[in-house]
C-alpha cells in the first residue's frame, strides 16, 4: 500500500486521463444515437437493419479497433484520438438500441395527445418523447459507462495511458500495490460515472419524484 | 357541424375499421358514437383531426374539407380529450392545460392564468396547478384533460371515453358536470364511448356502430330506445330499454303532501303522523330519511332513521320519479325541489297510471333532453297547471 500513497500523483492523473478517454466517448455516442435510435423508432422498417448493425460494432474485439482506427482515420498510432473513436463506436453499438427502447417505452396514449394537441416533429421529441425516454436512456447509459471505463484500460497495450497502464506494469513488473491501485481506480471511476448519471437523470426529471410518497411536497 | 361523408379506413394490416360512415354532428350539440369495443369509434375519431388519414371520402367541419388543411394547425384548433386522460406525465397540471394555448403563442403568464381559471371551470381547485398528473386521483386527471382540450376555446371538441377509468359514482359527477358546461359553451362535440348508458345520457343524438365499422342506426336517445333500427341495435341498447326510455318521458305526476317529524321529537308524534308505518323525517323541511313507526325509544333519532330511497327532483323524468318511489322503505317516492326541499311524495303506482295514460292518450312528443328552465313538471296536486 505504501506504493499507493508514493504514487498518488501518477494514479489521480491517469484516473483523470482514463475519465477523458471513457467519458468523452459517452456524451459523443449519447449524441449520435439520439437520432439514429429516433429514426429506427420513426421508421419502424428501419430498426432491425440499424440494431443488428450496431449491435454488431459491440462484437468487434476493442484491441482490434484500436489498432484498425488509426488506418482508418489516418491519424498517429499513439494519438488518444484512436481511443476517443473506437470507444464511441462501443457507445453507439449499446445506446442505439436503448434510444429505440426508451421512445418506445414512452406510453402510446401519451404520445397520441402530444400529436393531438398539435404537436410537430421535433417539437414532439423534444418537449414529450425524449423527456419522458429520459429514465431508460439514462439506465443504458449506465451500462455503457460501465463497459467504457472497463474497456478503456486495453488502451495501454497501444500505448495510450490512462489507469490500464497500472495492471499492465503492475503485472509485467509485479507490483501489487500498483495492481491494486489500476482495479480500485477502475471501480471508483466507474461507480463516480454511475452516480453522476444517476444524479443528472434525476435532476432532470422532477416529477418522477412526486410520485414517491416520502417526496409528497410539491416542487415550486 | 362535422360531416363524415362515405369516409373509409383500411389499415395496412387489411382491418376495414370504419365502413363507409356518413353522418353529421351538428354544430353545438353532442353527438355521440356508441358501440362495441373494435367498433372503429377512435379510427372515426381520428380521422377528424387528421390523427389517421381516411381510405377513402371526405370529413369536412363547417363545409371545409379537412384534407386541406395543415394537420397541426387543424389539430390546434379541435379540442382533443383522450382515452385513459393521455396526460403528460412530465409537465405540472397547469403546463398539461397550457400546451395548446402556449403552442399558439400565448404568453406564459396569460395561458398559466387560464390554466388556473379551467381548473376550476371542471370543479378542481387551483391548487392542484403545481403538482404533476401522478399525484392526481383518476377522476381528477379526467378533469384536467378535459380542460386542457378546452384551453385554447375550440369550438369542435373531440373526446375519446374520457370518463372511461373512473367508479361509477365519479362518472355520474362528472357526466352531470360536462352537461352543465357544455350548456354554458355549446361546442359541437364528437363523444365517443362504448357505455350506452352514458351515450344515452350526454347525447343529443347518438350513433351506434356495430363491429367492422357500420352505421347502425343515428337517432336521439329517445328515438333510440323506443324505435331501435334493427335486433344489433336493439340488443346493444340492453333490456331495460322501455325502463330507461321513461328517462325521456315526462308528465304531471300527483305528488301528494307528507306529513314530517323533526330529529328529537316524540314517538308518539310520530306514531301519530305516520302513514302506512313510516314517517319521513325532515331537518328545516330537507328530507333525512324515513322513520319505521315502532323502533326503539322513545325519541326520534338521526340513527334510528332508515336512509336509502332516491330523491326524485321536481321537473325530473318519469324515470327519476319510479326509482324513487320503489327505492324508498315506505313505497312512497320524495319529491324535491330544486333547492332539496321536499315538495311531497308519491307511489310507483300514481306514477305507472301516469305512463299508462301518456300510453293511451299520448298527445304530446317526448321531451329529447332536460330543460333546466322549463316549469317544474312534477305538481304538487293533480289538476295543478300545464307545464
Ligand atoms: N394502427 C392500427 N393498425 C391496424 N389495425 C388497427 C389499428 N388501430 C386500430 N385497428 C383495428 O381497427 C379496429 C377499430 O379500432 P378502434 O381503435 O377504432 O376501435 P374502438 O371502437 O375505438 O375500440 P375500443 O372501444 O376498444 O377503444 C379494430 O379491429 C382494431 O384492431
Ligand atoms: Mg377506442
Amino acid at each position: 500500500m505504501t506504493w499507493i500513497q508514493d504514487h498518488l500523483g501518477l494514479i489521480g492523473s491517469l484516473a483523470v486521463r482514463h475519465a477523458v478517454l471513457a467519458g468523452i466517448p459517452l456524451l459523443l455516442g449519447l449524441v449520435v444515437s439520439l437520432p439514429l435510435g429516433w429514426l429506427a423508432h420513426r421508421y419502424r422498417r428501419l430498426a432491425p437493419v440499424a440494431l443488428a448493425g450496431t449491435g454488431l460494432l459491440y462484437t468487434i474485439p476493442s484491441l482490434a479497433l484500436f489498432i484498425l482506427m488509426p488506418l482508418l482515420l489516418g491519424t498517429k498510432i499513439l494519438n488518444p484520438i484512436n481511443v476517443v473513436a473506437a470507444m464511441t463506436i462501443y457507445t453507439i453499438a449499446l445506446l442505439v438500441r436503448t434510444v429505440v427502447d426508451g421512445l418506445d417505452s414512452v406510453p402510446k396514449d401519451v404520445d397520441a395527445a402530444a400529436l393531438a394537441m398539435g404537436l410537430t416533429g421535433l417539437r414532439r421529441l423534444l418537449g414529450v418523447q425524449l423527456p419522458l425516454a429520459i429514465p431508460v436512456i439514462a439506465a443504458g447509459l449506465r451500462v455503457a459507462a460501465v463497459s467504457n471505463v472497463s474497456i478503456v484500460s486495453v488502451a495501454s497495450i497501444i500505448g495510450v495511458s490512462q489507469l490500464g497502464d497500472l495492471l499492465v506494469d503492475g503485472y509485467n513488473r509485479d507490483i501489487p500495490g500498483a495492481l491494486w491501485a489500476g482495479i480500485i481506480g477502475c471501480l471508483a471511476l466507474a461507480l463516480l460515472f454511475d452516480i453522476v448519471i444517476q444524479v443528472v437523470a434525476r435532476l432532470l426529471t422532477p416529477w418522477r419524484a412526486s410520485t414517491k410518497p416520502a417526496a409528497a411536497g410539491a416542487p415550486a | 357541424m362535422i360531416r363524415f361523408d362515405a369516409v373509409t379506413k383500411t389499415y395496412p394490416g387489411g382491418t376495414t375499421a370504419v365502413d363507409g360512415l356518413t353522418l353529421e354532428a351538428p354544430t353545438g350539440q353532442i353527438t355521440v358514437l356508441v358501440g362495441p369495443s373494435g367498433c372503429g369509434k377512435t379510427t372515426s375519431l381520428r380521422m377528424v383531426n387528421r390523427m389517421i388519414e381516411p381510405t377513402s371520402g371526405t370529413i369536412s367541419i363547417d363545409g371545409r374539407d379537412t384534407a386541406s388543411m395543415d394537420p397541426a394547425t387543424l389539430r390546434r384548433g379541435i379540442g382533443y380529450v383522450i382515452q385513459h386522460g393521455g396526460l403528460f406525465p412530465h409537465h405540472t397540471i397547469e403546463r398539461n392545460i397550457a400546451t395548446v394555448p402556449l403552442l399558439l403563442g400565448t404568453d406564459k403568464s396569460t395561458a398559466y392564468a387560464r390554466a388556473r381559471e379551467l381548473l376550476e371551470r371542471v370543479g378542481l381547485p387551483q391548487s392542484l396547478a403545481k403538482r404533476y398528473p401522478a399525484q392526481l386521483s383518476g377522476g381528477q386527471q379526467q378533469r384536467v384533460g378535459v380542460a386542457r382540450a378546452l384551453a385554447a376555446d375550440p369550438p369542435v371538441m373531440l373526446m375519446d371515453e374520457p370518463f372511461s377509468a373512473v367508479d361509477p359514482v365519479v362518472r355520474t359527477q362528472l357526466q352531470a358536470e360536462f352537461l352543465r358546461l357544455q350548456r354554458d359553451l355549446g361546442k359541437t362535440i364528437l363523444f365517443v364511448t362504448h357505455d350506452i348508458d352514458e351515450a344515452i345520457t350526454l347525447g343529443d343524438q347518438v350513433a351506434v356502430l356495430r363491429v367492422g365499422g357500420h352505421l347502425a342506426q343515428m337517432a336521439s336517445p329517445s328515438e333510440l330506445l323506443a324505435h331501435p333500427a334493427d335486433d344489433f341495435v336493439a340488443d346493444f341498447v340492453g333490456r331495460d330499454r322501455g325502463y330507461r326510455a321513461l328517462s325521456f318521458v315526462d308528465g304531471v305526476l300527483p305528488a301528494l303532501a307528507e306529513p314530517t317529524v323533526a330529529v328529537g321529537d316524540s314517538a308518539e308524534l310520530a306514531r301519530e303522523r305516520a302513514i302506512d308505518g313510516w314517517v319521513l323525517v325532515t331537518d328545516d323541511e330537507r328530507p333525512l330519511g324515513w322513520y319505521a313507526v315502532g323502533s326503539p325509544g322513545d325519541q326520534v333519532t338521526a340513527e334510528r332513521l332508515a336512509l336509502g330511497g332516491t330523491l326524485a327532483r321536481q321537473g325530473g323524468t318519469l324515470r327519476a320519479a319510479l326509482d324513487s318511489a320503489l327505492s324508498a322503505p315506505s313505497g312512497r317516492g320524495v319529491v324535491v325541489t330544486d333547492e332539496g326541499k321536499l315538495a311531497g311524495t308519491l307511489t310507483a303506482a300514481a306514477v305507472i297510471e301516469v305512463i299508462e295514460q301518456q300510453r293511451t292518450g299520448r298527445d304530446r312528443a317526448p321531451a329529447v333532453q332536460d330543460d333546466p328552465s322549463a316549469e317544474p313538471r312534477i305538481q304538487h296536486s293533480p289538476g295543478g297547471e300545464s307545464p
